[in-house]
Parts: structure tokens; sequence; C-alpha cells
């Protein structure tokens, strides 16, 4: 992290989170790098998932939900009240634990957000932008004959790249990823780590994975969180082979709790 | 530290420490024994560790395969990475050093019915290499920078008595050509000795990976000390 070309894409300052009374994050300081894949761990419940979620306001959608500080993306505040959530989501993708395509055909899975975006007429220029994000989420060659059957008859893993896609389409400048890979065999999980691997050059990648191994091979960085505190944030390698918070180590080496 | 949820790893990363130092312990048995064989002429001893060293060498193996499986099923991470590399890289270096204490014996041997006079800078030499091993193993068994930074320290004391010996002898064989194989069959143990002082450093370098996660290997003693008290960081 002492490249001076370093860009980050995403700045979170002082980022403290209530769920009603309950303080689940206190006071956050992080800044993600454009172009990297940044990976947190942590136990179940230590804030991880709603430290993501915050990244493209997924916890607005939560009533008791508040939340003070900054986060910036690409030096605007994303919670500044002139913000449209729906633009802020096409700028921060979103891949979910379990594959959830829309019960639509596999074309319209990838067509629908850019048609409702405005980014692209239906025609010839629609098809190829449906061509081009199924080609950049590797699974192209394998839809490509059965583009108008329904994405909820492909395997699970097919309808993980499937979401990959559909997250592409709209041009994201980030994706985040909630466990991408908990619900998919080895052979799904490792295409998805290449994918990911091969995606970083054009996206910043946010992943949360309770596969320690899964962090350790596709992160850049890696940040642990426990109990809501960010412990350490440090380059993966470091981070695997001699972090410097005996918290870390703990959780690294499997003697937590 | 706290034990790992998974007594079974525990349970392993302890008998792998136990297993390295019981292999450490034949190893010092080995050097002490060839120097007694030599010291009090007792071929007997010289033969006792040319016959053991085969259970120094089986060590090696059994340590060999139970980081390979512990690598395999368990992929160690963070301390428990570095304790497993450094287990891996100091058993080589001990089953060195076991095979030239068996050199050592071997050269005794060679001596036949003519003893070697005049043994007290080797065994000097001697005293000062053992005293270089158990800091090494003190220093892996309880992972004492301390420890480690003394062993390497005192490497060079090892080194000036490996070159003053070297002088020595040579004068002997000098003054009278009937003293040369006598001679040689001593600069070969002081060269044996003095290599298994290197193995010892090899292992304290080690223990300082172990405990810090810095690589000392090849650095100067002043850059391995720094490292070690904090006031410099490696880039790696």
């Amino acid at each position: 992290m002492n490249s001076e070309t370093v860009e980050n894409t995403l700045t979170i300052r002082d980022l403290k989170l209530w769920y009603g009374d309950f303080e689940a994050l206190h006071g956050i300081n992080l800044d993600i790098q454009k172009g990297k894949v940044t990976a947190f761990i942590g136990p179940s419940g230590c804030g991880k998932s709603t430290f993501l979620r915050t990244l493209n306001r997924m916890n607005d959608r939560i009533p008791s939900c508040r939340i003070e500080g900054k986060i910036m993306l690409n030096g605007q505040d994303i919670y500044d009240p002139s913000v449209d959530v729906v633009q802020l989501r096409s700028y921060v993708g979103m891949v979910f634990q379990k594959p959830n395509p829309f019960p639509k055909s596999i074309y319209e899975n990838i067509a629908y957000a850019p048609r409702i975006h405005g980014m692209v007429k239906d025609g010839p220029e629609m098809d190829e932008l449906v061509e081009s994000a199924l080609r950049r989420a590797s699974i192209w060659d394998e839809v490509k004959d059965k583009l108008q059957q329904p994405g909820t008859a492909l395997s699970g893993g097919q309808q993980q790249r499937l979401c990959i896609a559909r997250t592409i389409a709209v041009k994201p400048k980030v994706i985040l990823m909630d466990e991408p890979c908990s619900a998919l065999d080895p052979i799904a999980t490792a295409k998805i780590e290449e994918l990911m691997d091969e995606l970083k050059e054009e996206y910043t990648i946010v992943i949360v994975t309770h596969n320690m191994q899964q962090a350790a091979r596709v992160s850049d960085y890696t940040a642990y969180f426990y109990l809501g505190d960010l412990i350490e944030y440090a380059d993966t390698h470091t981070i695997f082979t001699a972090p410097a918070n005996q918290k870390t180590e703990d959780y690294i080496t499997g003697r937590f709790g | 530290m706290n034990e790992h949820t998974v007594k079974r790893f525990e349970d392993e990363l302890s008998e792998l420490k136990a297993k390295v130092l019981a292999m450490g312990g034949l190893v010092e048995k080995a050097t002490k024994r060839s120097m007694n064989s030599l010291i009090k002429q007792d071929a007997k001893r010289a033969h006792k560790v040319i016959e053991r060293d085969h259970a120094i060498n089986a060590l090696e193996i059994e340590i060999d395969e139970m980081t390979r499986t512990m690598l395999a099923l368990r992929q160690p991470a963070a301390s428990d990475l570095r304790f497993v590399m450094t287990t891996i890289k100091v058993v080589t270096d001990l089953e060195r050093m076991g095979d030239l204490a068996e050199d050592i014996a071997e050269n005794m041997l060679k001596t036949g019915d003519h003893p070697l006079t005049q043994i007290s800078s080797l065994q000097s030499l001697s005293d000062l290499v053992l005293d270089q091993l158990k800091e090494a193993l003190d220093a892996f068994a309880k992972g004492d920078l301390d420890e480690a930074m003394t062993c390497i320290e005192n490497d060079k004391k090892v080194d000036e008595k490996f070159k003053s010996i070297q002088r020595e002898y040579l004068t002997y064989m000098m003054e009278d050509p009937r003293q040369i194989s006598a001679g040689l069959i001593a600069t070969n143990i002081a060269r044996d000795l003095e290599r298994i002082a290197d193995h010892a450093v090899n292992v304290a370098e080690m223990v300082i990976y172990m405990v810090k996660g810095h690589e000392v290997r090849h650095v100067d003693h002043e850059t391995a000390a720094a490292l070690v008290n904090g006031t410099l960081q490696d880039e790696t």
C-alpha cells in the first residue's frame, strides 16, 4: 500500500452504523483500491456483511438502520441527499450468496437493467451488450444457444455467473460480492474465482467470504472484522503469513473461540 | 497463545515440535559421542554414532511426511504456516548435522593405532559448537529470539577458533611430516564442527522467521538485530 500510484475507488471515514440501539459498526476507516480485489473476513456477526451493504446503501431498506460517517465513491459522498440510489447501485453492483436470476429468459436477465436505465435500445445494440456481458462473465459459450430459456434452468454455478453478467451489464465501477461461492461446488467456485481475477482489470471488487482459503486465493487486500471493528487491514500476503494483530492471528490460524 | 478450535490440529502441531526436538536431541548426542570417542580414544563410541545415524535419517523422513500431510489437510496460516515452514527447513539442517557427526566418528576411526594427540583446541571448538546447537534448539523449543540471536552471534567465535585450529595443525604438519595424516584428520574434524555450527545458525535464523515473520538469512548481523527488535521493517 506504499506505491504512489494508488487510486482509491472507495474511501470510508469514521463509519458508524446502528440497528435501532445496537451499534453494529464502531467507526470504520478504510480505503478500497481501484482495480484490486479486497476481501472482508471475520466470524459471523462481526459486521462485514453489514459494512459491505453500506457501500451501495442496501441498508437503506432496513427502517431501524442509521449511519454516521462518510463513504466516498470517486470523491463523491454516496449518502449525500442528492445521490440517486438507483444510479448508485448501477455504479456499485452486488452479487449475493444465493444465485438469484430473475424468473425470465437468460437474455432478459441481462437486458432488463440496461433497458430501464435507458442505456441502449432493444435490437442489435442490446444483443451486443448481452453477448459482451455474458462473455465477460465467462458463460457465453455455455448459454449462447439457449438465450431464450429461463435463467433459473441453469446450474447453480451458471446462475451465479449469469448474475455476475447481469451486474456487469450496467457497467459498474465496483462489484460487491457477498459470499458468492458458498452455495457452489468446487469447480463452479474455481470458475468464479478465475472470473474475479479477470474482472479486476476493469472493476474494483469487494468480497465477503467465510472461506479463508478463498480470501487468500482471490484477494489483493484483506480486512479482518471483529465485533463491529476493523481489526487489521493489509495486503493479503501479510495477513496470511505474518499478521500484525494477535486477534487476526487467532482467527486466521483457527484459534478463535 | 490460545488453542486451536480443532483439537487434532493442536495435537499434530505439538507432536511435530516434539519430533523435531527429539531429532535435535539425537544430533546433540551424536556430536557429543563422536567427540568423546576422539577424546577417550574409544572406537566403540564412534561405531555407535555411525550405527545410530539411521535414527536421525528416519526422523527426517517421518517429520517430512507429517509436514506434507499438514500442508495438504490443514492449510496452516500465519504463525502456524511459519512454524511448519521452519520445521521443514530445520529438519534438513539437523539431518546434515547428523551426517557431520557421523563424519567426525569416521575420521576418529581413521586414526587407528595412531590416536590424535593435542586435541584440546578441538575440544574447546566442540564445546562452542555444542553450546551453539543447544541455543538453536532452545530457541526453537521456546520461540526465544534472544537465544536465537546469541546463537548467531556466537558463530564468530566458532569461525575464529576454526581458523586458529587450521593454523595450529598446519604448524605441526610443517614441523614434522609424520604428523601430516593426523593433521589432516584433525582439520577435517574441525571443519565438520564448524559446519555443524553453520547449520545451527540456519536453525536460529529460521526461528527468527518463525517468531517474527522477518527473513534474516543473508543479511548482516546489525540488520538482523534491527529486524528482531523492531527498529527496522523488512520489505517482504
